[in-house]
């Protein structure tokens, strides 16, 4: 028996898998017609080709319409070989065989768009384990307890105690909600559960709605998911056509009715209250805690909310048993994480690995370090609420506590690797410029607060900035920490105090010799020509925009520094490495 | 927040999502977001007339369209880019590709070309990060951009589009 899949999670698509589908459809018999999963998080591979042969697996990468030949001719005629150059490397390999997956088990594994395949991987298996046994939902709660299950969608709060809350509740209306807004930009790990396997989430969900006594169920998908939104309507469809969801679930009496929610775009809907407040078709504004949502949330109703990776660890737990989970990780966490692996680093993707592993093992172990070759200068952790975290603090381990002691956090899962071309103090700007749009308006001081450090952080990049503008800063940041209301205001400061933490000499260099470092930040550039490696060829002149080169045929050329516009475009053209930035 | 070309819209063509949403609690959101699908943006009457079904105020119903980057109140032209300027995106460049848009095609963020073909929108993240810079043209992804690329991809749509024509 001879399966194929073609790993189509939106990455994959992008990188062209629709076409390769397309073309292994067009060339193999019906009996051999390939199927779709999702993301196995090797997005640096991408497009990717299972061939699967009585349980054995041949993995090609990289795959494009001249592969899927390959790949088709090898299939019919049992002559691997020929495609033997497209399987992956065995230090590609690797990515996967350090990790330990929990939340992302099926992922890539298995058949996102049909039920039984997640059957068939021991799906459903726990919420029927609990409905036909007579598992109490105390139980439940007692087993994710034991887990020591947090929520994973930033704050770390277990979720036991969350459940507990509203279970303990009184009122007969109560709801259960999954945040899927994944509003951190760098982070995609929501993403590819949604995409790769929502039914896991579908019954985590369903646990925990058992769990606290809930009949209705939202998730408030970001609006910039579309595919996620039509996996996960399509999976509510099947469980409810198998009796999973739905009224009485397999003839209990639990009773749970899904309910998606597309999101409109603002990333502070991501905090709970506000996310609430957006479900009831309002402005995402957060309200005053408490009440907290497990005494009046949705509707003013007891209300669980959890985040997607949170729910998807559910099912593992109650099959697995609450000590298999807590067995992982360290005292203050236990369980594995996910985390969305991007930027400067050679091999992105997903990375799930127990918790007390260092940040070395991630970035260097499995994601193999700087793409370019260039020094390791900082991960950014956390997105807008989150922080740099320098090259000797590379060893710090992956606990909640730990990272929060570096000035960043765990955050829910974003791995921004940078290298030395990557300025600090940019950086720092970029997530103010972030959260001063993304500000609901309600607290003065995140509203006024943020903005003020974006006008400060942009002059500092303009080259600009004054003696003062740093103690400045430090200052606006105690301030808005203390007075927002929500944890966007309160956690925008990171960014800024956690860069002049540890790269104060970069703000020092813009603010003192308006100079970056890092040669990054444009207003700062000097071009000039070295005039030995100059061979006068002209390509520069002729393409400079600003007209600011001149020079004669086979003569040095030279910029003149008051019409540069320090766009690069002679560094580009350069051939001879002449153009040399300061 | 004008309806542009100064006609009215057709308000019928809301019927069936009123019928629908009008009086479930909490669904305004929801209407906004059919009511975009079917005219492409929020003309004015469009919002008057959700106000007007939903029984909230029209100042209401603009408060919430307006808090949220998905709702539009202009047209839009045929082709909506959503450039990416998250985090791995800016860390891979995608300033660069902002430029590249610009000196293809000629607009910023929220403008729309005068030939009504493109439309450019930046947008925080699209999960797509490790193939960043990344941006999305009505619904396909477009990777591992390069300012060559970005000329290629906008010129080789503007061009079909001719050819359609
Ligand atoms: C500004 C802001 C944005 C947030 N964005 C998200 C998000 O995108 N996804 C998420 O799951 N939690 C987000 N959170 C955290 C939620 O408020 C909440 O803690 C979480 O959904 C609870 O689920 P958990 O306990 O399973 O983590 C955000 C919080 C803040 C303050
Ligand atoms: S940061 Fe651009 S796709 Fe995520």
């Amino acid at each position: 028996m001879i399966r194929i899949a073609v790993g189509e999670g939106s990455c994959g698509i992008a990188a062209g898998a629709g076409k390769v589908y397309d073309k292994l459809a067009s060339l193999l018999p019906e009996d051999m017609r390939p199927g779709v999963t999702g993301c196995i998080g090797m997005c640096f591979l991408e497009p990717i080709v299972d061939v699967y042969e009585d349980g054995k697996l041949r993995r090609y990468v990289k795959v494009d319409e001249a592969g899927a030949e390959k790949i088709a001719s090898a299939v019919t005629t049992g002559d691997f070989e020929a495609a033997r150059s497209l399987e992956i490397l065995p230090e590609d390999e690797e990515f996967l065989s350090k990790q330990t997956r929990i939340a992302l088990r099926n992922c890539g594994v298995i058949d996102p768009t049909d039920i039984q395949s997640y059957i068939d991987a021991g799906g459903y298996s726990a919420i029927t384990k609990i409905l036909k046994e007579g598992v109490t939902p105390e139980e439940v709660i007692e087993t994710v307890k034991v887990s020591g299950l947090a929520g994973r969608g930033g704050a770390g709060f277990p979720t036991w105690f969350k459940w507990n809350a509203a279970r303990a509740s009184k009122g007969e209306k109560k709801y259960l909600i999954c945040n899927a807004d994944e509003g951190d930009p760098g982070a995609f790990m929501d993403r590819a559960v949604l995409e790769s396997d929502p039914h896991d989430l579908l019954e985590g969900m369903l646990i925990g709605a058992y769990a606290i006594g809930a009949d209705e169920a939202v998730i408030y998908v970001r609006a910039e998911y579309p595919l996620a939104i039509v996996r996960l309507t399509e999976a509510i469809k099947q469980a409810e056509e198998r009796n999973l969801a739905g009224d009485r679930i397999l003839g209990s009496d639990f009773s749970c009715r899904f309910r998606i929610k597309a999101g409109a775009g603002a990333f502070v809907c991501g905090e709970e209250t506000a996310l609430i407040e957006s479900l009831e078709g309002k402005r995402g504004m957060p309200r005053l805690k408490p009440p907290f949502p497990a005494a009046a949330g949705y509707w003013q109703k007891p209300s669980n909310i959890n985040n997607v990776e949170t729910y998807a660890n559910v099912a593992w737990i109650i099959n697995n048993g609450g000590e298999a989970f807590a067995a992982m990780g360290t005292e203050t966490s236990r369980g594995t994480k996910v985390f969305a692996l991007t930027g400067k680093i050679k091999k992105g993707g997903l990375v799930e690995i127990p918790m007390g592993k260092t940040l070395r093992d991630v970035i260097f172990g499995i994601g193999g370090g700087i793409k370019s070759g260039r020094d390791f200068k900082a991960v950014q952790m956390g997105g807008p609420s989150g922080g740099c975290i320098p090259a000797d603090l590379l060893d710090t381990v992956i606990d909640y506590k730990k990272l929060s002691a570096t000035g960043a956090i765990m955050g829910s899962g974003g791995m921004v690797v940078m290298d030395s071309s990557t300025c600090m103090v940019g950086m720092a700007k970029f997530f103010l410029d972030f959260t001063a749009k993304e500000s609901c308006g309600k607290c003065v001081h995140c509203r006024i607060g943020t903005k003020r450090m974006q006008e400060i952080l942009t002059r500092i990049v303009e080259g600009k900035g004054r003696e003062g503008d740093v103690e400045l800063l430090e200052e606006l940041c105690s301030a808005i920490k203390d007075g927002a209301l929500c944890g966007l205001g309160q956690t925008a400061p990171n960014p800024v105090l956690t860069t002049i933490k540890y790269f104060r000499d970069e703000y020092d260099a813009h603010i003192r010799e308006k100079r970056c470092p890092a040669h990054e930040c444009a207003a700062l550039l000097k071009y000039s020509i070295d005039a030995d490696a100059c061979r006068g060829c002209t390509a520069c002149a002729r393409n400079c925009p600003a007209g600011a080169i001149t020079g004669t045929v086979k003569q040095p050329h030279v910029i003149d520094p008051e019409k540069c516009i320090r766009c690069g475009m002679c560094k580009t053209v350069c051939r001879f490495g002449a153009v040399k930035v300061d | 927040m004008c309806s542009c070309n100064g006609k009215p819209s057709d308000l019928s063509l809301l019927d069936g999502v009123l019928a629908e949403y009008a009086s479930v609690d909490g669904s305004l959101i929801t209407i906004l977001q059919k009511a975009q699908e079917i005219y492409g943006y929020l003309p004015t009457d469009v919002l008057y007339r959700i106000a007007e079904a939903t029984g909230q105020t029209p100042a209401k119903v603009l408060g919430v369209a307006t808090f949220y980057t998905q709702f539009r109140f202009r047209p839009v032209g045929k082709y909506l880019i959503l450039l990416c300027q998250g985090t791995a995106c800016h860390v891979n460049g995608s300033e660069r590709i902002a430029d590249a848009v610009y000196e293809t095609i000629g607009i910023r963020d929220g403008e729309t070309t005068e030939d009504g073909l493109f439309t450019l929108t930046h947008v925080a993240c699209l999960g797509c990060c490790s193939l960043s810079p990344v941006m999305m043209i009505n619904g396909s992804t477009y990777g591992s951009l390069t300012p060559a690329k970005v000329k290629e991809i906008l010129t080789s749509l503007a061009r079909s589009d001719k050819e359609e024509a």
